[in-house]
């Protein structure tokens, strides 16, 4: 069969048929504008976040009856929890107790970040098992999405706070909260994309190479996860931001002697009117934090998730 | 003769950082009335470049740069939108390779061929319709009526066909340009198709200029042939000039690759052991909405087969014909409804997917799509290795074996360490290969296994096969649609229509003397049964 010219004509060919390697996914995403301010301006809060003692702050529970209802800029003194009297500059003023708003605030991002990443790691963790097994487990379907769609039918915030009312406000119990609403998004994500995975004929391959089911799982499927549940992930950390805000807010989140920005802003409500910068600061960071994460998100799925990658 | 489309020097760039800088280097043809024009040539030959750039249709990414494109004298190459607009399906049309994506589903055939006349007549409604209902009539639609008030879900592949057809001819333009409009119909529709295209293009003094890899279909239609490599024509001439005494090296090596319809004989040992056996083997779907009636679609029925050592049992079928259903029940992929399958002395067909575990090892698959069949995060030496590793291989000796492959496939040790994407299909497919015989199968099963190839690239893609299978002396199972491709590597052969084998035997007495009507009508169908490729 083999034709005269075939070897000399054999790498022409295949140079014609090879296609050219794709940019890596990461140096894409790297590139992408949205994915720099949106890291960017989060790389800033976390620094925030991790060098709070050192940015001019007092101890974010510190009162003092004569600094009361201070507006920005103002000096005062604050007693320490030795009793110790210091001066001490308000930059964004204090709220009713006499506490530094300054301070809280910047406090508060440790708690908005730590919810943020903590509630998106633990819905993802428990969205990828649950999709997982549905997608495989063709018995378990239909009962676990058929929950998960009941699960979908209340509002998440409902759902929240009657788990945090149930339980008690406390860090752990505020994550665990809020992320289980987030659950039923990551379960269809991840079972839709087992389900179309699982009929690639190298998945099939593997199934003629004996390998077993939970290494397919592993190995072929889960790889093809990871981009969509990046960007699903920014989302939740985002909205969980949001929540837990809304939520000390409301007076259901944390306990109100842990400086969250929810916390700041439930207690600066009722002088709205007179003193609005005990909502006005810490609005500021709820807002640009949100944005920040949800600008990443954004860049990220346009630049990871295959579906949107055709459109751009 | 006045030529109604002159290509002269057209040259098309690529996006720099490509492999080369032009998708069409230099190009000139002609095309003149009542005659037909093939482009042939390989995937990326830019064949299809040169038809949508006549149609003004090229991507802003790949722009003509040199050189004129005249449609009955008028340069189409600097002819504005609005012009371009005019033209299209008036002096020119175009038909697609796949009527389904190319028809808008959401429209009825009749209205989609009315929008063509909306947009270029002044016609009165009551004469659009009948216009409409004669070029349905002419492009041979039995019910006229029906079809036109028809969705194109609702037909079939060949009926959507004729639709764009009907559609691109309906203001019977001066050029007909079909890009490769019969690749993802089956042989039978294939064969209707292109006695539909020469009959018009004859009737209505049309010119076509027709794109095509395949020259099965070139000997079928052809006047003219035009072969392209790399973006370069490399030979122009008469299609007895061409496919009898090519010139170029390389349109012989391509002719030369093309194989024949003639069966080889080869003797074979009647008495080789039984690798594979089927009986009565069955897979029937079944769909039970709560409200809607049970449904049911028979794949497989009764399908009785057998493979021996050393030899191959071809499975040749149009689509839906059920023939990769057997192929996907033998490695138990899918599970069978009804029947046996005997695998050396063991019946595998009830077997529990924990008893089949050892047993898997023993029959491999190699799939149609070299580009989804490697997982594209893996490297080409781990994908090799995972099956032996599987059965407990020590790494080292699976990786030694996988280089062993590597040299048996032609490739290079080395590409073990790179990711499937840094490999072209042909090279893909020599990996799915190794990939198989890494498990020492004694059965391989190949499922279209070459047809998403290049003549060329297939024909090495067959040689290799067929080596390995003497080499190994393994039985093989060979899916396939392509009845050449059947000819040059099957002992045996199965022709399955609707789920069932409706003629079996040795390859030599199915292709000289068949007996069951359908195998009469799927030969008559081949492209080019004319020509005797594959003999030089």
């Amino acid at each position: 069969m083999d034709a005269p010219g075939a070897k000399q004509y054999e790498a022409l060919s295949i140079e014609a048929a090879a296609t050219q390697a794709p940019p890596g996914a990461l140096r894409r995403a790297a590139a992408n504008g949205s994915v720099r301010i949106g890291a960017g301006a989060l790389g800033v809060l976390v620094l925030i976040a991790l060098a709070a003692p050192w940015l001019g702050t007092v101890d974010p529970t510190l009162f003092d009856a004569a600094s009361r209802d201070l507006l920005p800029g103002r000096s005062g003194e604050i007693t320490t929890l030795d009793g110790e009297k210091l001066r001490h500059t308000f930059w964004m003023g204090s709220d009713s107790l006499g506490r530094d708003v300054y301070s809280r605030v910047i406090y508060g991002t440790r708690v908005s970040l730590v919810v943020g990443i903590l509630c998106a790691l633990l819905a993802l963790a428990i969205g990828i098992v649950c999709g997982l097994a549905s997608g495989t487990l063709r018995w378990l379907d239909g009962i676990l999405m058929r929950f998960m769609d009941g699960l979908m039918a209340i509002p998440a915030i409902l759902i929240a706070i009657a788990l945090v009312a149930m339980w008690r406000g406390s860090l752990a119990t505020v994550i665990v909260a809020i992320a289980i609403p987030e659950i039923p998004r990551v379960t269809r994500l991840v079972r839709s994309i087992v389900l179309s995975v699982r009929e690639e004929p190298y998945v099939e391959a593997a199934i003629s190479l004996g390998t077993p089911i939970w290494k397919i799982m592993f190995r072929h499927i889960l790889p093809n996860c990871i981009a969509p549940l990046i960007v699903q992930g920014t989302f939740i950390c985002a909205f969980s931001i949001l929540v837990e805000a809304i939520l000390s807010f409301l007076g259901v989140g944390l306990p109100p002697d842990i400086p969250t920005w929810g916390n700041v802003m439930a207690e600066g409500r009722q002088q709205f009117n007179d003193f609005p910068h005990n909502i006005f600061f810490p609005g500021v960071f709820l807002a640009a934090t949100v944005l920040a994460v949800n600008v990443l998100g954004d860049g990220l799925r346009d630049t990871l998730d295959p579906k949107m990658a055709k459109r751009v | 003769m006045k030529a109604v489309l002159e290509i002269r020097d057209l040259t098309v760039a690529l996006p720099a950082g490509g492999e080369r800088a032009h998708a069409v280097a230099g190009v000139s043809l002609g095309v003149e009335r009542a005659e037909i024009v093939c482009l042939v040539g390989e995937s990326g030959s830019g064949k299809s470049v040169i038809a949508h750039s006549v149609m003004g249709l090229l991507p802003a990414a790949l722009p003509v740069t040199a050189g004129a494109i005249r449609l009955e004298g008028e340069d189409l190459a600097r002819a504005p939108g609005r012009r371009l607009r005019e033209l299209r399906t008036t002096r020119m049309s175009m038909i697609f390779q796949e009527p389904m994506t190319a028809l808008n589903p959401v429209m009825t055939c009749g209205a989609q061929i009315d929008e063509v006349l909306k947009e270029h007549t002044a016609l009165a409604p009551a004469a659009r319709r009948a216009k409409i209902l004669d070029i349905v009539r002419e492009v041979r639609l039995a019910d006229p009526e029906r079809i036109v008030a028809s969705y194109p879900h609702q037909l079939s592949g060949g009926q959507r066909q004729r639709i764009m057809i009907a559609m691109a001819l309906v203001l019977d333009p001066a050029l007909l340009i079909a890009d490769e409009p019969t690749t993802a119909l089956d042989v039978t529709t294939q064969a209707q198709i292109l006695k539909l295209i020469a009959d018009l293009q004859a009737r209505h003094g049309t010119g076509v200029l027709f794109v095509t890899h395949d020259f099965g279909v070139v000997a079928e239609i052809a006047h003219r042939v035009a072969v392209l490599r790399l973006g370069e024509l490399v030979e122009l001439g008469s299609k007895q000039e061409v496919l009898t005494r090519p010139r170029h090296e390389y349109t012989k090596m391509l002719i030369g690759s093309v194989p024949g319809l003639q069966p080889r004989a080869r003797p074979l040992a009647p008495d080789a052991l039984v690798v594979l056996a089927t009986r009565k083997l069955s897979k029937t779907y079944s769909e039970h909405g709560w409200f809607a009636p049970r449904r049911e679609v028979h794949a497989a029925r009764e399908v009785d087969l057998e493979v021996r050592r050393g030899q191959t049992l071809g499975i040749v079928g149009e689509s839906g014909s059920g023939k990769s259903t057997v192929a996907r029940c033998v490695v138990r992929l899918i599970d069978p409804s009804a029947g046996e399958i005997r695998l050396g002395g063991e019946e595998i067909a009830a077997m529990s997917r924990a008893a089949l575990q050892p047993l898997r090892r023993r029959v491999q698959i190699v799939f149609q799509d070299p580009y989804r069949s490697l997982n594209p995060r893996r490297t080409v030496g781990e994908a090799i290795i995972e099956g032996p590793l599987n059965y407990g291989v020590p790494r080292a000796e699976a990786i030694e074996r996988a280089r062993r492959l590597m040299e048996l496939v032609r490739m290079d040790a080395g590409a073990l360490g790179r990711y499937p994407h840094q490999f072209s299909g042909g090279q893909r497919q020599r990996i799915c290969i190794a990939r198989a015989l890494a498990m020492e199968p004694e059965l391989l099963i190949a499922d279209e296994a070459v047809s998403a190839l290049d003549v060329s690239v297939q024909a090495q893609v067959l040689a290799l096969l067929e080596e390995i299978r003497t080499r190994l002396d393994l039985a093989m199972l060979f899916i396939t649609h392509d009845l050449r491709v059947a000819a040059q590597v099957c002992d045996h052969i199965a022709v399955m229509q609707e789920g069932r084998v409706v003629e079996y035997g040795p390859a030599e007495q199915v292709f000289s003397r068949p007996r069951h009507d359908y195998t009469r009508a799927l030969f008559d169908a081949a492209p080019g049964r004319g020509f005797a490729f594959g003999s030089a």
